[in-house]
């Protein structure tokens, strides 16, 4: 570890990941920044259509001003381009913009064309902007450390920065310990501040990285981070992410979780313990193990169908698994077929095919299944597929089953 | 021949007390006999697996009273940081780490941690390794593979099998599987692992399977373009991942690579690795590449 170059800077357009990450709301991001000391735009929150007005005086005696910005609280980014976020010069303008964003379905760049229905919004008081930057602090997992990348180009897309003008990123390593005082220093220096800015920088800095390390955070964002007109540096917009591995230790952050934001049946599979991500095909498929659930998909694109979803049943699977895989899977009026594709392992093949036997006779089969069972005791499980007389179309390997779930769905769709 | 793991290692479980431990412990000694302790703090002096194997506190005793030189860990997530940090100060060569969960700051410690030490991390998070006919240091199927000249490189673990299966179906055994693991860091990564295969002479060709996501494989591409003489055949899972799925803005700037199954493809390619599109042609494959690397 550590051993190998740092690979050579580039733009990176395409970011996947199966595993899905604890979000919080813009307000949630800026509380947690606040609880540090580090200075944030102003908000009051609502999630009540009748409360807009009282909301929108209190946030103008609160913050002193009479011009708001209403903000949908949303986890997908892009809100500006997709309408959510209004600047209001005056009180009618402001009631309005709330009403029209608030129960809205906000559709952005990150949110797919369904959209996102915008439960909450943030009046927030108006900021007179000087300059915008960005700072972001995450983890680099090529060398293994946390980094702090920063610009003195805030606001924009930053992938765009980085592509056109990669001299413009910034970017300081640092371990378990935090930023260094000199570090700190030394970044806001390469961001231009001097005098009591610099010095407003320096403890942000030093303050936003306490906090990710203190809330094992993936993610903690400020963009833009604004200098305003009046020579304050605040967060203008914040967003986290946490490690789903270290929630345990946060109860606080956990307790931040929306459920709205996450697809229900992804959120009922989490509570049994399984990976699933809805897809927009119609082979449904069940697969032990993240890495044979990909490439299970991989090869139903391949012999010419289209997944459905990606469900992982893990390490665990066993007649319960199968069964509640199974029901959530047939959840979806999309699915014409399923695949269930195991390789035993520590996982039986016998206890699979108890629960697909199971399964099948408590919940009916409505659409044809494939099973490709392999590994330990895959002899016995089909042996005792073929006993039960549940009808399941058995498959001898990853290709036979990938060709006979897709053409079992071409001749239901 | 073989790499990291063979049957002259002298293999420790730490957590061998525990359900996960006790069972695949027990697995991995019927295997390769050479299962030779277990630490569980507190527990030192038993004896465990029907009396065969010895508990020590610490892997410090292990290392001194058997001479441990690899330690598998099944610790639960939230102490198994501390436990790779332990052995690697206890001086055990080769550690495998197969608990999944590990907090990334955790590991973030842990990888300053053993730039400091010269033990070898594998995982967290895999399946482990398997040497067939020689040792099984992790929870892979023994059964599965049979001892030959391919050596298997996987992100993935059930994957990792499928693969397994698909060589011996077509004849070809292996030399060593190794599991890396998938967390966002990980003790050993696919070029390492590459530069063994390429010096071991019992190795004369390699599959390397990746997934989307990080950029490993990018620079393992790299690495079978400049320092390879074997045969390289890939594979990537998640060409239908789906592209909502996104990390944060910031993560992708990092990692200063396309991450997409296609865009890794490519470059993996061009680097002359055998690329299979399908997860069902990866046994095929390699024999093709040995028939014309044989020519």
């Amino acid at each position: 570890m550590g051993r190998n170059a740092m690979p050579p800077f580039a733009l990176g357009r395409v970011c996947v990941t199966l595993t899905p990450l604890m979000k919080v709301h813009e307000f949630q991001a800026k509380e947690i920044l606040e609880k540090v000391g580090i200075p944030v735009q102003r908000g009051l929150v609502t999630d009540t259509i009748t409360n807009v007005e009282s909301v929108i005086q209190s946030a103008y005696s609160q913050f002193n001003t009479t011009q708001v910005v209403i903000k949908a609280q949303i986890h997908a980014g892009g809100r500006g381009k997709g309408g959510g976020v209004k600047f209001c010069p005056t009180f009618e303008d402001a009631v309005a913009k709330a009403r029209q964003i608030l129960g809205m379905t906000l559709v952005t760049p990150q949110t797919g064309e369904a959209g996102q229905l915008v439960r909450t919004i943030m009046v927030a008081e108006a900021v007179d902007i000087a300059k915008e930057l960005y700072v972001a602090v995450t983890l680099d997992r090529a060398n293994g450390q946390h980094v702090v990348i920063a610009s003195t180009e805030g606001g924009v897309d930053i992938e765009e920065v980085a592509a056109h003008t990669p001299d413009k990123i910034i970017k300081v390593w640092f371990g378990a310990d935090g930023l260094l005082p000199f570090q700190a220093r030394q970044l806001a220096f390469q961001l231009g501040f001097e005098g009591d800015l610099f010095k407003q920088a320096v403890s942000l800095l030093t303050r936003l990285v306490t906090c990710y390390l203190d809330t094992d955070a993936s993610i903690a964002e400020i963009n833009p981070l604004v200098v305003t007109e009046q020579g304050k540096l605040l967060a203008l917009d914040a967003k986290f992410n946490f490690d789903d591995n270290a929630l345990y230790r946060h109860p606080d952050i956990v307790a931040l979780r929306d459920t709205h934001e996450e697809d229900p049946t992804e959120v009922e599979a989490s509570s049994f313990h399984l990976n699933y991500v809805k897809l927009e095909g119609n082979v449904g498929c069940m697969v032990n193990g993240a890495g044979l659930a990909m490439a299970t998909m991989d090869i139903i694109k391949l012999s010419g169908g289209q997944p459905a979803n990606f469900l992982d049943v893990g390490g665990g699977a066993n007649v319960d698994t199968v069964k509640n895989g199974f029901r959530i899977i047939l959840s979806d009026p999309n699915v014409k077929a399923v695949l269930i594709n195991i390789f035993g392992g520590i996982v039986r093949c016998d206890r699979v095919a108890n629960g697909i036997i199971q399964a099948v006779q408590e919940l009916g089969l409505s659409v044809p299944v494939v099973v490709r069972l392999a590994g330990t005791n895959a002899e016995l499980a089909r042996d005792l597929l073929a006993q039960s007389g549940v009808s399941i179309i058995p498959a001898d390997s990853l290709q036979d089953a990938a060709q006979k779930v897709v053409q079992a769905a071409q001749l239901e769709g | 021949m073989s790499i990291l793991v063979n049957r002259e290692s002298r293999i420790i479980v730490q957590g061998i007390t525990g359900s996960e431990g006790s069972f695949h412990a027990g697995q991995c000694l019927e295997y390769g006999q050479n299962v030779v302790g277990g630490v569980t703090p507190g527990k030192g002096g038993l004896r465990t697996l029907e009396d065969r194997v010895p508990v020590f506190n610490t892997c410090v005793d292990a290392r001194r009273e058997v001479g441990a030189n690899v330690s598998l860990i099944f610790v639960p997530p939230a102490f198994a940081a501390d436990a790779i940090m332990e052995a690697a100060d206890a001086g055990i060569e080769l550690i495998v780490c197969i608990t999944e969960g590990i907090p990334v700051a955790d590991m973030v410690k842990v990888a300053a941690y053993l730039r400091t030490r010269s033990s070898r991390l594998i995982g967290p998070n895999c399946p482990g390794l398997l040497t067939p006919g020689e040792a099984k240091v992790g929870i892979m199927p023994g059964f599965i593979a049979k001892k030959g000249h391919v050596g298997v490189i996987s992100k993935s673990g059930t994957l990792t099998y499928e693969a397994v299966h698909q060589l011996v179906g077509v004849g070809l055994g292996q030399s060593t599987c190794v599991g890396i693991g998938g967390d966002p860091i990980i003790g050993t990564r696919m070029s390492e692992l590459l530069a063994l295969f390429e010096a071991d002479p019992d190795t004369s060709a390699v599959v390397m399977i990746g997934e989307i996501g990080g950029a490993m494989e990018i620079e393992a591409a790299h690495y079978v373009a400049t320092h390879m003489t074997k045969p390289v055949i890939g594979f990537i899972a998640g060409q239908t991942a789906p592209p909502g799925r996104r990390m944060g803005h910031a993560g992708a700037i990092v990692s200063g690579a396309d991450e997409s199954a296609t865009a890794k493809m490519a470059v993996m390619k061009q680097c002359g690795i055998h690329v299979v599109a399908s997860p069902a042609g990866i046994g095929m494959a390699v024999k093709e590449a040995l028939v014309v690397n044989s020519r």
